[in-house]
C-alpha cells in the first residue's frame, strides 16, 4: 500500500491501465504537456507519447464526440472535461448519444469510454463554475455514473470504469485532488461499479453520501460518537446504476435516514434515496427522512457566501439530531 | 466504369427510389410511425459518393438515411423491417426510420441530432487513424447542419488532427422549411472549410459519374494522410422535409426544374449512351421492384418485438 493523493490514484489507474491495453487513450483540454490542470494524467504523456495522450482543441461537444466515435469504432478513450459546469456544452454527445447508442441501434455498437470531470464548489469560482450536477446525468438509462470519495476508490473505480463496456462519467470533486489515503499496489484492484460501500457502522441512524460529501458525514459521525450517537455512513459510489441494499439493510435496522448531497436538494439524489425508502421499506419509517444539501442560490464568490450555502459537517450533525426527536 | 457496375448503381438508384415510394405509402396507412425524411431526387449522391469506397471506409449519415442504407450494402428487408418497427429491422425495431445502421457494413448510422454525425466522424476516423488503418471515413449531411456548432468543431477538429473524413454536404436548398440563402452567411457552402484550410469541390448531385468521380479525388486525398477533404454536392429533395410537409414555400416550377434533371433518368441516358440495351435497363427496374415488394412482404409478416426486449441493449451486460 502506498499513500497517495486522489490526484496521484487518478494517473496510476490511467498509466496502469494504458499499460495493460493500448486501445486505452487519454484526451482533453492541457491533459498532455502540462499534466492536467489538476495534475490527474501527470506523467503519461512523457510515458506513453503524443498518439495516445492528446491536448485538444477548447471543444468539449468534439472532445466527447471523438471519444464517443472512437469508442464506437474500437478504441477506450479517457475523455476529460476540465470542469462539470462545460460539460453542458458536451451534453447532446453524452445523453443524446453515448448513452443511447447502444439500444438505439439494437445492440450493435458499444461506447467504451470515460468522462473524466470535476465537479463542485468551494474554490470561490462563482456561479458557473461550482456547480454540482452528476445526478442529471444519473437520471439517463445507458450511461454509468461514478463518483469516489477517496485515493483508494478513486484508483479501483476509474480502473472498473476504464474496462467498463459503457459510456462512464467519472466524477471527481475539484477541492479533494490532494487529499491523501493508502491505496492498494495491486494493478488488478477493481471496485465493481454500481456498487455502495458502507464506510463506517452504526445503528443509530444511516447516513447516504458520496463524493466528498462522504468525508464531511464521516466527520460528523465522529463526532456524533462522542455523543452516543452511532452513525452507519454508506458511500453510494455510483449514482446509476444505484445500488440501494446496504441502505435498507441498515434502515431497517436503524428506521432513520439523512442523505448529504453537494447539489440543491430539489429533484436531487437526496430525493431519489428518499422516495425509494419510503416505497420500499416504509414500515421501518420512524422519522422523517432527512436532506442535506447545498441552499437553493447560484454559488457567490465571496468566500463567506459560499461556505454558508454549501453543506457542511454542523449541518449533518443538526439533521441526524431531527431524525432522532 | 464497366457496364456491370453501370446496372448495379442504377439497380441501387432505383431501390432507393421505389423503397421510399413504398415507404410513403406505408406511412399513410399507419404502418410506418415517427418522423421520416424521404431521400427522392438525392439518390445519385449517396449511391455515387458510396460506390467510390472501399470495404475498410466507414459511412455516416444524418436521420435521411434509407437511401445511404442502401448504398452501404443494407438489404431492401432489414431497412423495411426496421420501419416498420419489426424485430428483424436492422436495429431490432428500437431505431426506426432515423436510425438505419449497419456494423458490419462500417455504416455507422443514421444520426437525428443535426450536425452529431459530423463530429462521430471524426471519432471514427481517429479510431482507424490510430491503428494504422488507411480507412477513410465518408460523412453525409446536410446544408442546414453547416450552422450548427458540431460542424464548426469537427472540421476545425479533423483539420488539427489530420484525420482522413470526406465531408459530404449534400446541399439540396432548405433546412427543413427554410432557404439557405437565408439562415446561411455563404451560399456557397464550400467556402465554410476554407476557414478550416480543408481543401473543397462541387459536384452535380444529379450525376452519378461527377459525383461518384469527385469522390474518389476525395477519397485519394484522405487516404494518402492528406487530411480531410470537403465535397459540397448540389442535389435536391422532391418530397418535403419529412412526411406531412406540404411545401407551400417552394413552386411547383423549382420542383418540376429539378424532376427534369432527375438522376435516375439522367443515368438511364448515360447507359443507353454506353450501348446498354433497354431491355436490360428494363430487367433491372422488374429486379428492383421485385426486391422491394419482398421486403415489404416480409416486413409485414415479421413479427413485432418482445415487449421484454426493452430491456436488452441498454448496458453491455443486458
Amino acid at each position: 500500500m502506498a499513500v497517495l493523493t486522489i490526484a496521484r490514484a487518478i494517473a496510476t489507474a490511467l498509466a496502469e491501465e494504458m499499460e495493460r491495453d493500448p486501445t486505452v487513450v487519454v484526451l482533453g483540454e492541457e491533459v498532455a504537456a502540462a499534466g492536467g490542470t489538476y495534475g490527474a494524467t501527470q506523467g503519461l504523456y512523457d510515458r506513453f507519447g503524443k498518439e495516445r495522450v492528446i491536448d485538444t482543441p477548447i471543444s468539449e461537444g468534439m472532445i466527447v464526440a471523438a471519444a464517443v466515435g472512437a469508442s464506437m469504432n474500437g478504441l477506450r478513450p479517457v475523455a476529460e472535461i476540465m470542469g462539470i459546469n462545460f460539460a453542458f456544452l458536451a451534453m447532446d454527445m453524452i445523453i443524446n448519444h453515448a448513452a443511447k447508442m447502444r439500444s438505439m441501434f439494437g445492440g450493435q455498437f458499444s461506447c467504451p469510454l470515460v468522462i473524466r470531470t470535476t465537479s463542485g464548489g468551494g474554490r470561490q469560482l462563482a456561479a458557473t463554475h461550482s456547480q454540482t450536477f452528476e445526478h442529471l446525468f444519473a437520471h439517463f438509462p445507458g450511461l454509468k455514473v461514478v463518483a469516489p470519495s477517496n485515493a483508494a476508490d478513486a484508483k479501483g473505480l476509474l480502473k472498473s470504469a476504464i474496462r467498463s463496456d459503457d459510456p462512464v462519467l467519472f466524477v471527481e470533486q475539484a477541492t479533494m485532488y490532494s487529499e491523501r489515503s493508502e491505496v492498494p499496489d495491486d494493478r488488478e484492484f477493481l471496485l465493481p461499479l454500481g456498487k455502495s460501500d458502507v464506510k463506517r457502522e452504526g445503528r443509530h441512524v444511516t447516513v447516504v453520501a458520496y463524493s466528498k460529501m462522504v468525508g464531511l458525514s464521516l466527520r460528523a459521525a465522529a463526532k456524533l460518537a462522542e455523543e452516543g450517537i452511532e452513525c452507519q455512513v454508506i458511500d453510494l459510489r455510483s449514482l446509476r446504476p444505484l445500488d440501494l441494499e446496504p441502505v435498507y439493510e441498515s434502515f431497517k435496522q436503524t428506521n432513520r435516514c439523512v442523505v448529504v448531497e453537494e447539489s440543491y436538494r430539489t429533484y436531487g439524489v437526496g430525493a431519489e434515496v428518499a422516495a425509494r425508502l419510503y416505497e420500499d421499506c416504509f414500515d421501518y419509517v420512524d422519522a422523517p427522512i432527512q436532506r442535506v444539501a447545498q441552499k437553493e442560490v447560484p454559488l457567490p464568490y465571496a468566500a463567506n457566501l459560499e461556505r454558508y450555502a454549501l453543506p457542511s459537517v454542523d449541518d449533518i450533525i443538526r439533521a441526524v439530531k431531527e431524525t432522532l426527536k | 466504369m464497366d457496364k456491370t457496375e453501370m446496372l448495379e448503381l442504377y439497380k441501387q438508384m432505383v431501390v432507393i427510389r421505389l423503397f421510399e415510394e413504398k415507404c410513403e405509402e406505408l406511412y399513410q396507412k399507419g404502418k410506418i410511425g415517427g418522423f421520416m425524411h424521404l431521400y427522392i431526387g438525392q439518390e445519385a449522391t449517396g449511391v455515387g459518393a458510396v460506390s467510390a469506397r472501399r470495404p475498410q471506409d466507414n459511412v455516416i449519415t444524418g436521420y435521411r438515411d434509407h437511401g445511404i442504407a442502401i448504398a452501404c450494402g443494407m438489404t431492401a428487408r432489414a431497412a423495411m423491417a426496421e420501419m416498420l418497427g419489426k424485430a428483424t429491422g436492422c436495429c431490432k425495431g428500437k431505431g426506426g426510420s432515423m436510425h438505419l445502421a449497419d456494423k458490419n457494413l462500417r455504416y455507422w448510422g443514421g444520426h437525428a441530432i443535426v450536425g452529431a454525425q459530423i463530429a462521430l466522424a471524426a471519432g471514427l476516423a481517429w479510431a482507424d487513424k490510430y491503428r494504422g488503418s488507411d480507412a477513410v471515413t465518408l460523412c453525409f449531411f446536410g446544408d442546414g447542419a453547416t450552422n450548427i456548432g458540431y460542424f464548426h468543431e469537427a472540421l476545425n477538429w479533423a483539420a488539427v488532427y489530420k484525420l482522413p473524413v470526406v465531408f459530404i454536404c449534400e446541399n439540396n436548398k432548405y433546412g427543413m422549411w427554410t432557404p439557405i440563402e437565408k439562415v446561411s452567411a455563404v451560399t456557397a457552402l464550400r467556402q465554410k472549410a476554407c476557414a478550416y484550410n480543408i481543401p473543397s469541390d462541387v459536384a452535380d448531385g444529379m450525376d452519378l459519374l461527377d459525383v461518384r468521380s469527385k469522390t474518389e479525388v476525395a477519397i485519394a486525398h484522405c487516404r494518402a494522410g492528406n487530411g480531410p477533404y470537403f465535397l459540397e454536392v448540389l442535389t435536391y429533395r422532391y418530397r418535403g422535409h419529412s412526411m406531412g410537409d406540404q411545401r407551400p414555400y417552394r413552386t411547383q416550377e423549382e420542383i418540376k426544374k429539378w424532376q427534369a434533371e432527375d438522376p435516375i433518368g439522367k443515368f438511364e441516358d448515360v447507359m443507353l449512351k454506353a450501348g446498354i440495351p433497354p431491355a436490360e435497363i428494363d430487367k433491372v427496374d422488374e429486379e428492383a421492384k421485385a426486391i422491394v415488394l419482398d421486403a415489404v412482404q416480409f416486413a409485414e409478416q415479421s413479427p413485432f418485438p418482445d415487449n421484454e426486449e426493452i430491456w436488452t441493449d441498454i448496458y453491455a451486460e443486458d
